[in-house]
């Protein structure tokens, strides 16, 4: 595998004295989609930002395309664009001229027919000559994304883009995403919305602490992450699982409730089987409730999980 | 070297300047419109001649150097704190731009729209006393090179504020008593022996007094000396703006 990004040993401690990466070693293909996972204060934002020169590593090393991000920052940020995670907009510039500001700064000669290229795939063509101020949240961080690209760049990072943004948008940034993939463009992006990692990431790290707790494809992550439980609720409690569902079921809430656990990515989930026995039980049924773990739950236990195989 | 960066950097800052442009051309002409009704008319009718020239005359260089500093100072400082106040830096600081590009971009563009304004005031004063100059070529060198000067002071200052008041301090406490205190509306000859030494330990009346003689063909203190003095300034502000950002003091984590 070439790395086009190669991060060495990253650490980051800011100037109040906070460990914001610890490091960081990380590999990132030319061509692949990264999911950076994690919660807040994690250190997402602070690896981001290193890569693209807004923060000074305190050590360690980053090459972008091979070349250094310190030594041979010219070359190395010429490669990359950034979606920030904090809309940071010049309120008074129109649309338009934004965007090719931004092209601009890249080095790149003026060329109207690419500016219209972009703002046209993310639907802001109409808004080309609109104020920055004029536009609503969700369309200013279509500006971001718009800037970032401008300069067509081959890795992209892209820190929560979909933050704030309605559902059917968030499936066209997905889209958007998908096209500049098939075009070869690298792309490393944050989020807190399990879906979204699962919906375009090739692969999926986990940070925590300024650690990158595990870096793993994302079949096989989301396989561990889909895990669902099912909670039956009876009319009168149990003393204890019955033989028959010893096993499948554990009892809770004093015996009022069997929870069952099961995989909805797996052909059967065993649901039926499992009703079917409560029937032949005589086990009387009050309610139903299906519950997923929630992302913060996954990050524990996989963190948990992770800490064990570790001591 | 990153032309197109330094290209749009500068066109971006021109556009707010056209968007005021009324203001930026109406509050000088104003102004120097007042000053010359005070001092020139109401009360320069009773001083007598300074080296020869009228009063209201006399005035013209310490007027245009007023106006031209303070606003070299606020459109460089606005220039480079409201990207940060708004947050729009970070895409300064991640694309290919080095110090040298930043610097010709903004600080260019803050020159550039003092030196339209003190034109404009040259060319209202114009209007209300006869000017002769001695030495144009010699006026728009120093003009020029305060307006640079000062925009690279005003960098600094946008570079290092970390609030709207902060913006103000400098320039309030300590720039505009000095540029009032430098000569605009006298010479230092007319001070006592005391203060005249003073005020030598004060760069704007070096700056000043160059300009004057510029003018005027009549200085407080050599013309050399006043080159000296400009070349001295803009040395020390662009290696303190050099400084900045190698070290990335106030602009990278
Ligand atoms: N400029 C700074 N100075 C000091 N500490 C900082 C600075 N920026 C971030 N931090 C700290 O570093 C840690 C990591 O912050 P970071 O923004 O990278 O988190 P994140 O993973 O992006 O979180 P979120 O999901 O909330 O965006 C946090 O504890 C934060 O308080
Ligand atoms: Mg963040």
């Amino acid at each position: 595998m070439t790395a086009i990004v190669d991060i060495r040993d990253l650490q980051k401690t800011y100037a109040s004295g906070h460990l914001a990466l610890s490091g960081i070693t990380l590999a990132i293909a030319e061509g692949e989609i990264l999911a950076l996972l994690g919660p807040n204060g994690a250190g997402k934002t602070t690896l981001i930002s290193t890569i693209c020169g807004l923060v000074r590593p305190t050590s360690g090393r980053v090459t972008v395309g091979g070349h250094d991000i310190v030594t041979d920052w010219r070359a190395a940020r010429r490669m990359i664009g950034l979606v920030p995670q904090e809309i940071a907009l010049e309120p008074f510039e129109s649309v338009a001229k934004t965007v090719a500001m931004s092209r601009g700064l890249f080095g790149l000669r003026r060329d109207d027919a690419a500016i219209e290229q972009v703002l046209t795939s993310l639907t802001l063509w109409d808004k080309r000559d609109a104020q920055i101020k004029e536009l609503s949240g969700g369309m200013k961080r279509r500006v971001l994304i718009a800037k970032a690209l401008a300069h067509e760049p081959r890795v992209l990072f892209l820190d929560e883009p979909t933050a704030g943004v309605d559902v059917e948008l968030r499936r066209g940034m997905w889209d958007v995403v998908a096209d500049l993939k098939s075009r070869g463009t690298t792309i490393i992006l944050t989020t807190h919305y399990i879906e979204e990692a699962e919906a375009i990431a090739d692969r999926i790290g986990v940070i925590d602490k300024g650690r990158l707790q595990l870096v793993e494809g994302k079949s096989a992550l989301m396989a561990r992450m889909g895990r669902k439980e099912l909670r039956i609720a009876l009319r009168a409690p149990l003393a204890a699982v019955p033989d028959q569902l010893l096993g499948r079921v554990t009892l809770a809430d004093g015996g009022l409730t069997l929870v069952y656990g099961y995989d909805t990515r797996a052909d059967r989930t065993g649901i039926t089987t499992l009703l079917a026995d409560l029937a032949t039980e005589g086990i009387v049924l009050r309610d139903l409730s299906t519950r997923q773990s929630s992302l913060e739950e996954i990050f524990l236990s996989l963190l948990a999980a992770g800490q064990e195989s570790a001591a | 070297m990153n032309w197109p960066a330094v290209t749009v950097i500068y066109r971006q800052e021109m556009a707010r300047f056209r968007r005021t442009i009324l203001q930026s051309f109406v509050s000088p002409v104003l102004s120097t419109s007042l000053y010359f009704v005070v001092f020139g008319t109401a009360i320069g009718s009773r001083i007598p001649t300074i080296e020869g020239n009228s009063y209201g005359a006399f005035i013209v260089p310490g007027l245009i150097m007023l106006s031209v500093m303070t606003q070299s100072l606020s459109n460089a400082s606005f220039a480079i704190y409201f990207p940060k106040f708004v947050g729009s830096v970070y895409e300064v600081l991640s694309a290919p731009v080095g110090v040298a590009e930043i610097v010709l971009g903004y600080v260019g563009a803050a020159a550039t729209k003092s030196l339209f304004i003190g034109v404009v005031i040259l060319g209202t004063a114009a209007l209300f006393v006869d000017l002769t100059i001695a030495h144009p070529g010699a006026m728009l060198a120093f003009l020029v090179l305060t307006c640079v000067a000062f925009a690279l002071m005003g960098f600094i200052i946008g570079l290092w504020a970390g609030n709207f008041e902060q913006l103000q301090l400098i320039p309030l406490l300590i720039v505009t008593p000095l540029i009032f205190l430098g000569g605009a509306f006298y010479s230092i000859s007319m001070l006592p022996p005391f203060w005249q030494g003073v005020s030598l330990f004060n760069p704007v009346v070096w700056l000043i007094s160059g300009f004057r003689w510029s003018f005027f063909g009549a200085a407080d203190v050599p013309v050399a000396a006043s080159l000296v003095a400009i070349a001295l300034f803009l040395a020390v502000c662009l290696g303190v703006i050099a400084w900045i950002f190698r070290t990335g003091w106030r602009l990278r984590a």
